[in-house]
């Protein structure tokens, strides 16, 4: 996935002003910045939920999978009715099997009777994953995927995560958590306030932080990073 | 389209107390209306007490009447209940058992005896009342003067009869019982012939003249009063009523009464379902998610109209068929019937498309259904001359813009054999799709944003 020069704006307020992103097969790429960034904005454009005022977006081929912050499933259907009904708006031949495939790629094959509201917020978010999946995406987009998850959610929602990479599937999320982005993200693109700051993988950014914020070299890395970008003026 | 519908049906199966309000409420409804318009009116509870002696007889011209008939007429407007005396009377009123307590006085018919003569009395008719609730003391006033209008009628008309009969003899002729005797009355006709034959065996002279006075006098009296006769059977209802209708042919009562609820079922059921579900689709995040390549935001509208219309369809002939208990219906009409639900449901479907895009959120959706829903059907049943032309106006206005007046004259055209076409209110919802189509979808674009 290549975007080049993307701008957006709403009303006066520029939410983004020329980003350019590049993500290769089996790259799981984080998007960082604080709240207001622009994150969200950026992925609903690459999804083709929102159109830029300004750049273009390209895909080498297959589909844009789109997995939004809040689990966008209907939740007092099962687990099963959820990823039948969205197999089947996809056209799928056949979508029981896809369905099926669905569940044991999530690991919810044995709750695939349970009503989703009586899911917890992480097994929600493997559904709302898995159906971001049935477009058989080659990019997938994912909007701050473990907001509301406990640590034990999150953990397996990234060895989910980490899997589909490992197929060959290109992950793209946003986060406002250092950590999360460092320990997955094979590369990290830093927004803040619609702006671009730095491209790379998370040890050149923590080079930069250094370079840019020595004061803070020594404090943890999240304090690190809030120096770095007000040493950069955000 | 069809996923997405069988979606939605899994989703209102899954709510229990959705599901049970849609199916309880035109039960309900039904219920009622049908009770309401299969009963006639339930007669009011009258404390009745007739002091007037049994054998006591109005007097007309001579002629006895037989008084027991006053108190028939009055029991057979409303429900007596025998009382044996004036206290037993008040305790019936105070206590609410009855509406109001009719006492006839012992002297009722003598005072009306009296009118014939140089000293006429005042005949009363004594009424009590509970008034503590004004409603109620209105409902009884407007029950006792029609009571007392229709006694006097009653009477009026007897005396004009009584009265044309006696003018009847006294120009024609004939015979009059009197006192168990009978008497043969001339009549003016007859004396007039009489004295016109006598005219000419007379010399001509001063007493030929006079008899030919009275002989005019006698036909102009036989002429005249010949007039009077049908002015006296006036006498008893001078005006009468002649009733034309100039626009409109109105439905029977129980048929407009079937169709309100109708419509009144389908209206909320449609509305709320529509404007819910759509919102629903919002709250549950998954409007981005279709709209992003797998449903048009339109054939999203469409599946919503499409629900509104089978369910409101389901609904309301579930809720005909319970009519069907307390009024027969004609069932050879059901084409046009889900001609009317078809058409009436996919106008307010639209509308409760329309509201649902515009409010968002669920809660305040079903808030917006009811406040629009609820005032615009009663508008809509307002008759013209009941408030003024400038406001009429303005109610004819509000009530075609919102599908209710005409998905109502659509259900009572498709019930009503004898009434109107289907066809005017058809191409008026038809138009009212389109619109409230158009606006839902403008609505849409900003559907989607917080």
């Amino acid at each position: 996935m290549r975007a080049r020069g993307l701008v957006k704006t709403y009303g006066s307020r520029e939410a983004l002003r020329g980003v350019d992103l590049a993500a290769d097969p089996g790259e799981l790429v984080a998007i960082i910045g604080p709240n207001g960034a622009g994150k969200t904005t950026l992925l609903s454009i690459l999804a083709g939920i929102m159109k830029p005022d300004g750049g273009d977006v390209g895909i080498d081929g297959g589909a844009v999978g789109w997995v939004p912050q809040q689990a966008a499933l209907y939740r007092r259907l099962t687990v099963e009715e959820n990823l039948l009904l969205f197999a089947r708006l996809e056209g799928h031949e056949d979508p029981r099997a896809s369905t099926e495939e669905m569940l044991e790629l999530a690991g919810l094959g044995e709750r695939r009777g349970e009503i989703v509201a009586r899911l917890s917020g992480g097994n929600q978010q493997r559904i709302n994953i898995a159906i971001g999946l049935l477009s058989r995406p080659a990019v997938l987009l994912l909007d701050e995927p473990s907001v509301g998850l406990d640590p034990r959610q999150r953990a397996r929602l990234w060895e989910f995560v980490s899997g589909l990479a490992g197929r060959g599937t290109t992950v793209i999320f946003s986060t406002h958590d250092i950590q999360e982005a460092e320990r997955y993200g094979r590369r990290l693109l830093v927004l803040a306030d619609g702006e671009s700051l730095f491209d790379g993988p998370a040890e050149e950014l923590r080079e930069a932080v250094r370079r840019e914020a020595p004061e803070a070299a020594d404090r943890d890395f999240e304090t690190a990073f809030v120096a770095y970008l007000q040493h950069r003026g955000h | 389209m069809r996923w997405l519908l069988l979606k939605d049906l899994q989703i209102l199966r899954r709510s229990p107390l959705q599901a049970l309000l849609l199916v309880a409420y035109p039960v309900l409804i039904a219920v009622l209306v049908g009770f309401a318009i299969s009963r006639s009116p339930e007669k009011p509870r009258i404390a009745f007490l007739n002091e007037v002696p049994s054998d006591t007889r109005v007097s007309v011209g001579g002629q006895q009447l037989p008084a027991a008939g006053v108190s028939d007429r009055i029991c057979s407007r409303v429900e007596c209940v025998d009382v044996k005396d004036r206290a037993q009377a008040r305790d019936e009123v105070e206590s609410g058992e009855v509406l109001a307590a009719v006492i006839l006085p012992s002297d009722l018919v003598d005072k009306i005896n009296s009118l014939g003569t140089l000293t006429p009395g005042v005949p009363r008719v004594e009424v009590l009342v509970n008034e503590e609730d004004p409603v109620k003391a209105q409902l009884v006033n407007e029950r006792i003067s029609t009571l007392l209008a229709q006694a006097n009628l009653a009477i009026a008309r007897r005396i004009a009869t009584e009265g044309g009969h006696y003018l009847n003899l006294l120009v024609n002729g004939g015979n009059l019982r009197v006192i168990g005797q009978t008497v043969n009355i001339l009549g003016l006709r007859a004396t007039a012939q009489i004295l016109g034959a006598l005219e000419p065996a007379l010399p001509p002279g001063p007493l030929r003249a006079s008899l030919r006075e009275v002989t005019g006098f006698a036909t102009q009296a036989r002429d005249n009063l010949n007039i009077a006769g049908p002015l006296i059977d006036r006498i008893a209802q001078p005006i009468v009523v002649k009733k034309e209708a100039v626009s409109g042919s109105s439905p029977p009562l129980e048929i407009f009464a079937i169709a309100v609820a109708a419509t009144l079922t389908l209206a909320f059921v449609t509305v709320l379902l529509v404007a819910g579900s759509l919102a629903l689709e919002r709250e549950e995040n998954a409007f981005s998610r279709l709209t992003r390549g797998l449903v048009s935001p339109l054939a999203l509208l469409g599946e919503k109209v499409l629900l509104g219309m089978v369910v409101g369809l389901v609904v309301t002939l579930v809720m005909l068929a319970g009519m069907q208990l307390f009024v027969p219906l004609q069932w050879s009409r059901i084409g046009l019937w889900l001609l009317a639900i078809l058409a009436g449901g996919g106008a307010l479907a639209a509308a409760g498309a329309a509201l649902g895009a515009a409010a968002r959120e669920v809660r305040a959706v079903s808030l917006l259904a009811f406040m629009v829903t609820l005032p615009v059907a009663f508008l809509s049943l307002i008759p013209s001359g009941a408030v003024g032309s400038g406001l009429y106006d303005l109610v004819r206005i509000v009530t075609a813009i919102f599908p209710f007046k005409p998905a109502l004259e659509a259900m009572t055209a498709a019930l009503d054999s004898a009434g109107p076409g289907i066809g005017g209110p058809l191409a008026h919802l038809a138009i009212l799709i389109v619109a409230y189509g158009l606006l839902a979808r403008f609505a849409l674009r900003r559907f989607a944003a917080v």
